[in-house]
């Protein structure tokens, strides 16, 4: 008998103990086995699982216990070895495999087990990038914002855009509620609520800028959070239900300001603000973000830039606007002065040539009357007429010299004169009126004042003539005195100052009377046009007075000054010029004589007789050319009068005219001369006969009637000088040819 | 201007020599032409100015003393003849002398139509003279406002 060793039954076999245990065995086989085919559905399904062997290992022991727990179906009632056997192997398998299991799973379910955490950390950091890209998305949205905000700012320079597009862009982009600008007044002391973005009409109110909410803001650069409850951002009327947004408030800084009037303001900081107030919307309960804060604060000064942008361009504009004006104003002007210059020149041209010609016909008229036979009375009044003429003709010259320096078109005539020369001359002038009244003048020249110059000779004596004729004008007694030197700079005139180039130097001239004088505050009005001085003694002395005037200008022309000094009434003035002259060299002279001239000759004095005017002219400008000095007698009885021992040659015309005793007179002076320097017979001036011909009988003519020489007419210069040398040398001439 | 200066000038030689070459005027008017300097501007026209005028003047009296057939005073004539060849000569006016040579025989030969002649060819021939010296002087005012010189004309 075999004994079932497996299992020993200790009571009787309860049946539906056994029908239990029976059922439970066979489903607890089906769902060992379906198990692992779920789970080999499952895997053949999804694409990835590292453990295949685990499973396969998972599955056979399954299986086994499946098998195992099958198998135990059949040892509820009696079985064979067989059973029994296949039974044990079972078993066996399945502990071997169970253990198998059980030691592989303990290293598998570790891994199995951080696999799965690393999914959650993984998740975890999927979800923070998330959140961070979301975050970045924000801020690169709110970047664009603000290059499109900054470019609808600067898109256009007027100022109202500007602010209006700031805000409500600024409301987009930041979503908010309301957005305000408020700008200082006029006087700087409110700010006042010029923009708003929902509000159409804002209502026009203002703060003082001293709240201490405002410079707060006004302290920092950055944007500032402020109280919802502060005046700047009361902007609606508050109902309670609403719980207001942050606010946040920002500086703009106005760098230029062109709607204000600075000229109205206190003294204030330089520094000039608005107050932009942003309110997020309320009830939302967001909050400021850092970002947003940047972007606001970065708007706030483009805004500032694009508005001082915009004012500058409003201030270029009206200055633009008035130059043109201005412009045109000018343009206006200067076509009329050009007119009326013109008109003048016009007038002065001719009244100039419309005035002259009666004035020539006065004075030329009034000249050669005075030359006929007059009555006393008829003499002196022909003689006040020409006086008045010549001041008349005078002055119309002034007025034409003077309206010409003033034109500018006035020039300097330059050319080399000699300066002692000149000023001779000039005294040559003055000395008749001077001697009438009885004023003795000097002249000093110093030793160093170049002798040959180079300037303007006629406007230089007319400067000089009018100093030195006012002097004895206005002098009742006294002397003048007129120096001229070389000015090397003094402390005199500190504003002139002298450099003297190698070829320019400045005459110093000065005039001193000891006449009238004048009153040191009426001095400067001595240049201007027309203006007399007061005094009486003055008045009656005439004299347009323009002379000083004009002086004046030439002196300004010639690069010089002019001025007076006087120590009072009656105490006389000294009058000053300088001039700028060039210095030239004695041999660029122009006024040596073409022909040289014999030094022998130099104010030899000579007598002509001759009673043809023109030989005797003819003659008379032979020996001037040569240097003499000519008297000229056209009838012998004047010969004989002038003839004197001054007079070192006699030239007389003896052209014999077909008789032969014609004219034999003229030979007879010969003799008469001869008798009048019987006495003196060293001092007889040398005869010679001027004749037609000079045949041997003519010549021994003359020679019998005591006459030194013979010419033959007409005589060349050449032969002259000859003749004369000879003379001189010899005192006597035969050869004349 | 320099150009119209170089003009003025070669024109007024080309008119100098032609009055030389067609025996208006010889050495003599040279000669008074050298004697004006800066001192003499004017020597020349005032010397031919008065010339002229004596011309005029001369004529005058000796057409009188000719006009009626008989007693024609020929010392009187005579004297004016002298008087302008003596005036002529001096100032080189070689025409006008030439007819005073021719003048002065027929006055020597009493020669009265010979002398109206005469008279007529000088009256004829100073006025001639005159205006082309006042043409030459007139191109000599020319030159000198333009800024030139006068040239010196050597004939």
């Amino acid at each position: 008998m075999e004994v079932c060793n497996c299992i020993e039954p200790q009571w009787p076999a309860d049946e539906l103990l056994m029908k239990y245990q029976y059922i439970s065995d066979f489903f607890i086989a089906v769902a060992y086995f379906s198990i692992p085919l779920e789970l080999i559905y499952f895997v053949k399904k999804s694409a990835v699982f590292p453990y295949r062997w685990v499973l396969v290992q998972f599955g056979a022991f399954i299986v086994l216990c499946g098998a195992t727990h099958l198998i135990n179906l059949w040892t509820f009632t009696t079985h064979s070895r067989t059973v029994a056997l296949v039974m044990t192997t079972a078993k066996v398998l399945t502990a071997v495999v169970s253990c198998a299991t059980a030691l592989m799973l303990v290293h598998i379910i570790p891994d199995l087990l951080s696999v799965k955490t690393r999914e959650l950390f993984l998740k975890n950091k999927a979800a923070e990038l998330d959140r961070e890209m979301g975050l970045i998305r924000t801020q690169e949205e709110t970047g664009r914002h603000v290059r499109m905000l900054t470019h609808e700012i600067r898109s256009t320079l007027d100022r109202h855009t500007i602010l209006k597009t700031t805000l409500v862009e600024l409301g987009r982009t930041l979503a908010l509620e309301e957005c305000a600008l408020w700008m200082p007044t006029r006087t700087g002391l409110e700010l006042q609520l010029s923009y708003t973005l929902r509000q159409q009409h804002p209502v026009e109110y203002t703060v003082p800028i001293q709240l201490p909410v405002i410079s707060q803001v006004f302290a920092t650069s950055r944007a500032v959070k402020i109280s919802p409850n502060s005046p700047v951002a009361r902007l609606r009327p508050v109902s309670g239900k609403y719980m207001l947004g942050e606010v946040v408030a920002v500086r703009v800084p106005l760098l230029h300001l062109s709607n204000f009037q600075i000229n109205d303001w206190p003294e204030l900081s330089t520094k000039r603000y608005a107050l932009m107030v942003l309110m997020l919307p309320s009830d939302s309960a967001r909050q400021w973000h850092v970002h947003e804060l940047e972007l606001v604060e970065v708007v706030a000064d483009q805004v500032a830039v694009a508005l001082s942008h915009a004012a500058i361009l409003e201030e270029s504009m009206r200055a633009r606007d008035l130059l043109m004006e201005q412009n045109v104003a000018l343009d206006l002007a200067r076509r009329e002065a050009e007119t009326a210059i013109r008109a003048r020149n016009d007038f002065l041209a001719v009244m100039n040539h419309e005035m002259r010609t009666p004035m020539h016909a006065i004075i030329a008229l009034s000249s050669l009357l005075q030359e006929t036979e007059l009555t006393p009375e008829q003499r002196l009044m022909v003689e006040t007429i020409l006086k008045s003429s010549n001041l008349l003709a005078t002055l119309m010259n002034d007025v034409l010299d003077l309206s010409r320096l003033e034109d500018g078109s006035l020039q300097l005539d330059l050319g080399t004169f000699n300066l002692h020369t000149l000023f001779r001359e000039v005294l040559n002038l003055i000395k008749p009126i001077a001697v009438v009244k009885k004023l003795p003048i000097t002249l000093n020249l110093a030793p160093d004042l170049p002798e040959f110059v180079v300037g303007d000779e006629k406007r230089l004596m007319q400067i000089i003539l009018n100093i030195v004729g006012n002097a004895v004008k206005f002098s009742k007694q006294g002397s003048i005195s007129v120096t001229a030197l070389v000015y090397k700079s003094d402390t005199r005139a500190p504003d002139f100052f002298v450099v003297p180039t190698g070829s320019h130097f400045y005459l110093r001239v000065k005039v001193k009377d000891l006449g009238a004088g004048i009153n040191p505050q009426e001095i400067p009005k001595l240049f201007t046009k027309f203006a007399q001085t007061q005094s009486l003694a003055t008045r009656s002395s005439g004299g347009s007075g323009l002379g000083l005037a004009i002086s004046k200008r030439f002196v300004n022309l010639m690069e010089g000054n002019i001025w007076i000094e006087s120590d009072g009434l009656g105490k006389g003035c000294t009058a000053i010029f300088d001039v700028k002259l060039g210095i030239s060299n004695e041999s660029s002279v122009p006024k040596a004589p073409a022909s040289p001239r014999h030094a022998n000759f130099d104010g030899l004095k000579v007598l002509v007789m001759d009673e043809n005017g023109v030989s005797r002219m003819v003659t008379k400008g032979l020996l001037v050319h040569l240097g003499c000095e000519v008297t000229t007698a056209s009838t012998s009885e004047e010969c004989l009068r002038v003839v004197s021992h001054e007079h070192k040659v006699v030239f007389m015309d003896v052209c014999m005219p077909g008789v032969e005793n014609y004219r034999i007179e003229n030979y007879q002076i010969a003799l008469r001369i001869h008798e009048k320097f019987t006495k003196q017979r060293h001092q007889r001036p040398l005869l010679v006969a001027l004749t037609g011909n000079t045949d041997k009988s003519r010549k021994e003519k003359c020679m019998s009637f005591g006459l030194d020489g013979v010419l033959l007419k007409p005589v060349s210069l050449d032969n002259m000088r000859n003749v004369l040398s000879d003379l001189l040398e010899h005192r006597v001439l035969y050869e004349a040819m | 201007m320099n150009t119209a200066v170089a003009r003025l000038q070669r024109q007024f030689q080309d008119y100098i020599v032609s009055l030389y070459q067609q025996g208006f005027l010889d050495n003599q008017f040279t000669e008074l032409r050298n004697l004006q300097d800066e001192g003499t501007p004017d020597f020349v026209s005032e010397v031919v100015s008065l010339f002229f005028d004596d011309c005029a003047k001369l004529i005058k009296n000796m057409s009188r003393s000719l006009e009626q057939p008989e007693n024609v005073d020929f010392k009187q004539v005579d004297s004016g003849v002298h008087q302008l060849k003596g005036s002529s000569s001096s100032v080189g006016a070689r025409r006008v002398k030439n007819v005073c040579i021719s003048f002065k025989e027929c006055c020597d030969v009493q020669n009265r139509e010979g002398c109206l002649r005469c008279l007529q060819q000088v009256d004829y021939e100073y006025k001639v003279l005159k205006t082309k010296l006042q043409d030459l002087f007139k191109l000599e005012q020319r030159i000198l406002q333009a800024g030139g010189t006068i040239p010196q004309v050597d004939i």
